[in-house]
């Protein structure tokens, strides 16, 4: 601190704590509103306290899931997110590992068309390609599959962009000295720069499993049966029927189920997280 | 850029590269080029027949006031979203770097909302202001405001600007912070021996110096508002109430996906395209003169 002012000092630890309690408030809410019995969330008087149904709650949505909102288990829809954010983020690390390798290492014709050609995903969200992407899907058979939920998505310029930033920081020595002592191309990188990239890729692999869990519209368009639903999606479900039916304290339950996974994830390795989130930015 | 040492092998390289070009091109590369070739057909809405008509989709789409007024929810929602969250995340950056005791645990109070996905956000915040079952809705109705978001476009709008906001503010604060701590504290000593009080040094020193962590910033903002907050859209107001909360990227989901006009939802997305482009060029030109600063 540059100067002791004691009223700024508190006025600072005020505003961060108000802040913190204003980010907080809505989890909150919605963890009380997912202990009590539906009739308390109906009569009017919002209960600001944990109600008693909360293993009642949280076993209906995870066990029998929401029958009248011609809902599935919402384990089930927990596997499916599992499943999908592991294979985004490791298929991700995997292709942009072998992608970059090839582009930082090697010399050969189309180098650096490749190079580009990986470049403009970056520019091609789904959300700007819905319907062709949805054909091309369809018509390869894959909806309403786990391959077709994660395939697609798993080409990723970030990744392959970070990795080939990092490649290029590895001293040539390395390379020079392997190839010296006659290792091949394959043994490098296994037994040298993969073992150098651990904590990209752990950084990596925190970021990524965030971007897999929280997808939206594609899990949206290629799912039609509820057995392939993903909890983020699935919840919007629920809402609609909310409106008609009152559910709110199991739609409140499947939300905080939803949330769960990426925000333990954040939290438990914040150094990786923040680490992953500025060097993709780079 | 490539390494001085590289190894020599006639087919390696490119088996090494064919997963990720094939991913790329099945699913990124044909969907763009099959959606700007459909933006210039006119299809029946039984794909019987097909008709070339040039640029008449576009032309149909900018003299839709309807798709006029998407343009101008979008550009509102996104920069609302930007303005809201990059100053509430200032703010709290500021007043965390001020705090040396603290400000780590802080910070970890403060990051995670942004692994929370965007339509689990707009699920949260639409439950607090249900008009029935929602506490905000109740302490609104309790300052005389009845709030409604089913019949209230403005309602609907604060709506998923506040749910959009809030899950974007960790974001902001994390680099902001970053940025006040690469400040140089001598800068700020030296202001302070001349006389200047907190509120002048931010304004004169810091402010100014943070400027490219700023732009950088709001240009990240401005691309999640238009593409990422489709989640926060479609789980809570479905671009209603009347179209008053349509973004564009929403509305090529349900032109094209509900309402089956190919054509039309292929014009919109290469207008999207062409919007992504412009971002990531003004993004990447930044970038590469961050380093002078």
């Amino acid at each position: 601190m540059v100067e002791n002012r004691p009223y700024l000092t508190v006025l600072s630890h005020l505003v961060v704590i108000l802040g913190i309690i204003i980010t907080v408030m809505p989890i909150w809410i919605t963890f009380v509103a997912s202990t009590h019995p539906i009739e308390h969330i109906m009569d009017g008087t919002i209960p600001m306290w944990p109600g008693d149904k909360f293993f009642e709650n949280y076993a209906t949505v995870l066990g029998a899931g929401v029958a009248d909102a011609g809902g599935i288990p919402v384990g089930t829809m927990l596997f499916n997110s599992l499943v999908m954010a592991l294979s985004i983020t490791i298929g991700k690390i995997a292709i942009s590992l072998i992608a970059a390798y090839a582009i930082v290492y090697f010399d050969f014709p189309f180098r650096m068309a490749c190079f580009w050609l990986i470049f403009i995903t970056l520019m091609l969200p789904v959300e700007v390609r819905i319907l062709p992407t949805f054909a091309v899907v369809a018509n390869l058979g894959l909806l309403n599959s786990y391959v077709g939920l994660s395939l697609p998505l798993i080409a990723s310029a970030t990744a392959t962009f970070l990795f080939r930033q990092f490649f290029l920081t590895v001293p040539e020595e390395l390379a020079e000295a392997a190839r010296i002592d006659g290792a091949g191309p394959w043994k490098f990188f296994k037994d040298i720069l993969l073992p150098l990239s651990r904590t990209n890729i752990a950084a990596l692999f925190v970021i990524l499993f965030i971007y897999g869990w929280n997808q939206y519209l594609w899990p949206l368009l290629v799912t039609t049966d509820e057995s392939f639903y993903t909890i983020v999606m699935g919840i919007q479900r629920m809402t609609q029927a909310a409106e008609s039916l009152p559910l709110w304290h199991l739609v409140m339950a499947t939300t905080m189920l939803a949330m769960l996974p990426p925000v333990i994830v954040v939290v438990v390795m914040q150094k990786l997280f923040v680490k992953g989130l500025v060097e993709t930015e780079k | 850029m490539i390494k001085r040492v590289t190894f020599r092998n006639p087919w390696l390289p490119y088996a090494l590269l064919l997963p990720q070009l094939a991913v790329t091109l099945i699913f990124f590369i044909w969907p763009a080029v099959q959606a700007l070739y459909q933006s210039l057909l006119v299809e029946d809405a039984f794909g019987l027949s097909t008709e070339f008509v040039w640029f008449e989709n576009f032309e149909e789409l900018f003299a839709d006031p309807l798709y006029l007024d998407t343009f101008w929810n979008t550009v509102v929602f996104s920069f609302s979203v930007a303005f809201a969250s990059m100053s509430l995340a200032l703010l709290l950056a500021v007043m965390a770097d001020r705090t040396i005791k603290g400000a780590t645990a802080y910070k970890t109070l403060l990051i995670w909302p942004y692994a929370v996905a965007p339509a689990v956000a707009g699920v949260l915040w639409f439950f607090m202001f249900n008009p029935v079952v929602g506490i905000n809705a109740y302490l609104l109705r309790g300052l005389g405001y009845d709030w409604n978001h089913y019949l209230d476009g403005g309602d609907a709008m604060i709506l998923v600007v506040i749910a959009a906001s809030w899950k974007q503010i960790s974001y902001n604060f994390l680099f902001f912070l970053a940025g006040l701590q690469a400040i140089p504290r001598s800068l700020i000593e030296a202001a302070a021996i001349d006389g200047a009080g907190p509120f002048k040094r931010f304004w004169t020193i810091i402010f100014p110096l943070l400027s490219p962590t700023t732009f950088f910033l709001l240009v990240v903002n401005v691309v999640y508002a238009f593409f990422d907050t489709f989640g926060i859209i479609h789980a809570t107001t479905e671009g209603g109430p009347a179209g008053a909360t349509q973004i564009l990227v929403y509305k090529v989901f349900s032109d094209g996906f509900i309402g089956l006009d190919l054509g039309g939802s292929a014009a919109q997305s290469v207008v999207l395209m062409v919007i992504v482009i412009s971002l990531t060029v003004v993004q990447f030109r930044y970038i590469e003169r961050r380093v002078e600063y």
